[in-house]
């Protein structure tokens, strides 16, 4: 689904050249669950952004279920993140005045799905996070599990092959954590891509594989046995 | 870009984020609001101007006698001038195709008294050729008329307000009233739109004047008034040729500027056509003023707005909207909010002036307007000037990497 080969990126911070990815390849086949992990100034949220077409990188080629992503302007790059990618952010990034259901409608009105069929297929998902009884609140009234839930569910809606994950759980207690990883199991279950980044290592272990990042280089790389979130609940 | 769901995404925003619409949205209507006030106080301004100046017909001398200051032809300086029918007649033969017509005014004050009321009024003896220069308008009955300065007829015409004063509500017309000593019959009611004063004389023939003051022959000032045809140039020529006739009658030295007085309308025409641009230019400044001010609190608020969104629009673009679709939402709600409360604005502002009237005659602001084409135009131009203010911000905003725009937290 992912293949990612010799990718370097760089800032300029000042004078000084910052280089975060020295060099990452890394294959990630259909249906796979990826924890990327490392400390902060690994380079993984970079590498993420970039996965996530939110940046480029400098050097290096990266193909997504076999379309290669390159040479992209501002407008390709909404385009392809439209239809290929889903994502789940630490805070959530729901808009503050519209409702659970217009937030998860949002993806679908940018790929010019009717109103009615956005509705139908957005409540969809709001029942399939479980929160169908909250289609008209605002994320104000909502608690920090339930944003998370309406915000996978905003993810799923415009059915992208890959979601990405930014510490999806980095705001939220472990309880509701393990609630939310859960539904991610679930959806993992049913076929879907899916790349975590996080730093907390009982979340990592619930996916089936970890990557560990130091310095801008993958210094390992396995297969977990995974452990259900649902054990925990 | 104008399809129904881009409207309905824009309503849903505007519904929901009525603080930030009504802000935007006060700012625009204010501007044109106050813009369309001010324009229009300033064209009443304008107006009630013309009406205190433009009262009397713009075709006339008048001519005052004075007293001499120059030695002349054997006579002493500091002889009164005075006027009497000899020069009337003169002029009339003298000047036939220049004139229009001429009349004396000997103005005097009377008590008059009508049965058991009376009060003081200024009288003012004139000939039929006077109510074309004051431009008195009857309500009812007639003016003094050729018959009534031929027969030396004791006929008089008062103003509107004497009417209401001595007669409350009865007829005035046909009834005697004493002016002095003597009765007279009141022939005719006027009316005058140069204000209260003006509506409190009264006209009688100045033959009859003559009379009652021991039949002499002087009169008072002259009013001649020139044939509008020969423009602006003959009525100067008219001018000097007629001050010039008049010295050399009166054995004046033609230096003498003490002796006879002579005041052109036409002149003061000029001089207040002047003013009137003036003031027609400080309306304008002042409109182009209220627009700026206008166009700037647009601008601010548009830039905040922005700012305020910069979240919103990066959570939007990670969710696939392009940069176009970005800036059009903005652009597309801006221009609707500018329009739909500029022509609130707009018509409230019409509104206001045209139920204003005559209310604020007193402050000297009549009739105030304001011609469509200008509100309209104004409108229009802080609509533009709203979207070129939203779509610079906007067009930042939409270049911003949205994880640029969703890092701060």
């Amino acid at each position: 689904m992912i293949e990612i080969k010799d990718l370097h990126k760089s800032y300029k911070i000042g004078k000084n050249l910052l280089h975060v990815l020295k060099g990452i390849n890394i294959n990630i086949e259909e249906g796979e669950l990826v924890a990327i992990m490392g400390s902060s100034g690994s380079g993984k949220s970079t590498l993420l952004n970039i996965l996530g077409m939110l940046d480029v990188a400098d050097k290096g080629s990266y193909m997504l279920d076999n379309f290669p992503i390159k040479d992209l302007d501002e407008t390709k790059a909404a385009k392809y993140r439209n239809k290929f990618l889903g994502f789940i952010f630490q805070s959530f990034n729901l808009i503050n005045y519209k409702t659970a259901l217009e937030n998860v409608a949002l993806p679908l009105y940018y790929q010019k799905v009717g109103r009615a069929e956005r509705t139908e297929k957005a409540m969809q998902y709001l029942a399939k996070v479980g929160l169908e009884d909250w289609s008209s609140h605002l994320p104000s009234e909502l608690s920090g599990g339930q944003k998370q839930r309406i915000a996978i569910a905003r993810a799923l809606a415009a059915q992208p092959k890959v979601l990405l994950a930014d510490e999806p759980t980095g705001a939220l207690d472990s309880t509701t954590s393990y609630e939310v990883m859960q539904l991610i199991q679930d959806i993992n279950d049913e076929g879907k891509t899916i790349l975590v980044v996080t730093h907390e290592d009982d979340i990592a272990q619930m996916c089936k594989r970890i990557v560990l990042l130091k310095d801008g280089v993958i210094i390992d790389d396995k297969k977990v046995n995974q452990v259900r979130a649902s054990d925990h609940v | 870009m104008f399809n129904r769901d881009s409207w309905q995404e824009i309503f849903e925003t505007i519904s929901k984020n009525k603080l930030r619409t009504f802000l935007s949205g006060f700012t625009v209507a204010l501007g044109i609001f106050i813009f369309v006030i001010l324009f229009g106080f300033g064209n009443g301004l304008k107006n009630s101007f013309q009406e205190f100046f433009m009262d009397d017909a713009t075709n006339i001398f008048r001519l005052f006698p004075g007293r001499t200051t120059i030695p002349h032809n054997g006579f002493k300086s500091g002889r009164d001038i005075e006027f009497d029918n000899a020069d009337l007649v003169a002029i009339q033969k003298n000047f036939a195709f220049q004139l229009q017509y001429i009349t004396p005014r000997i103005q005097r004050n009377y008590t008059i008294k009508y049965k058991n009321k009376s009060n003081n009024y200024g009288l003012r003896a004139v000939a039929s050729g006077h109510q074309h220069a004051e431009k008195t308008i009857m309500m009812k009955g007639r003016f003094i008329n050729n018959q009534d300065v031929l027969n030396k007829t004791k006929y008089a015409v008062i103003g509107r307000l004497v009417e209401i004063d001595l007669f409350k509500g009865e007829d005035a017309l046909g009834q005697f009233i004493d002016i002095g000593k003597r009765s007279f019959k009141v022939v005719g009611v006027f009316q005058d739109d140069g204000g209260d004063n003006e509506e409190r004389f009264v006209y009688i023939p100045y033959t009859t004047n003559q009379l009652i003051e021991k039949n002499t022959d002087k009169l008072g000032q002259l009013i001649v008034a020139f044939k509008p045809i020969i423009g602006y140039q003959g009525a100067m020529k008219f001018e000097a040729e007629l001050m010039t006739f008049m010295k050399k009658r009166h054995d004046i030295s033609t230096k003498d500027e003490g002796a006879i007085y002579l005041r052109n309308v036409a002149e003061d025409l000029e001089q207040n056509q002047q003013f009137g641009s003036l003031l027609q230019m400080v309306v304008t400044f002042v409109g182009i003023g209220t627009l700026i001010a206008g166009i700037i609190g647009i601008s601010n608020i548009m830039v905040y707005v922005v700012k305020e969104r910069t979240k919103e629009l990066g959570i939007r673009k990670a969710i696939g909207a392009t940069p176009r679709s970005v800036i059009a939402m903005i652009l597309q709600e801006s221009i609707f909010i500018t329009t739909a409360a500029g022509y609130i604005g707009l018509f409230g502002g019409i509104f206001l002036l045209n139920s204003i009237e005559d209310s604020l005659d007193n402050y000297f602001i009549k009739n105030p307007y304001i011609n469509m084409g200008t509100a309209i135009f104004a409108t229009v131009l802080l609509i533009i000037f709203g979207g070129i203010a939203g779509y610079v911000p906007a067009r930042r905003a939409a270049r911003i990497k949205p994880i640029v725009a969703l890092r701060d937290e």
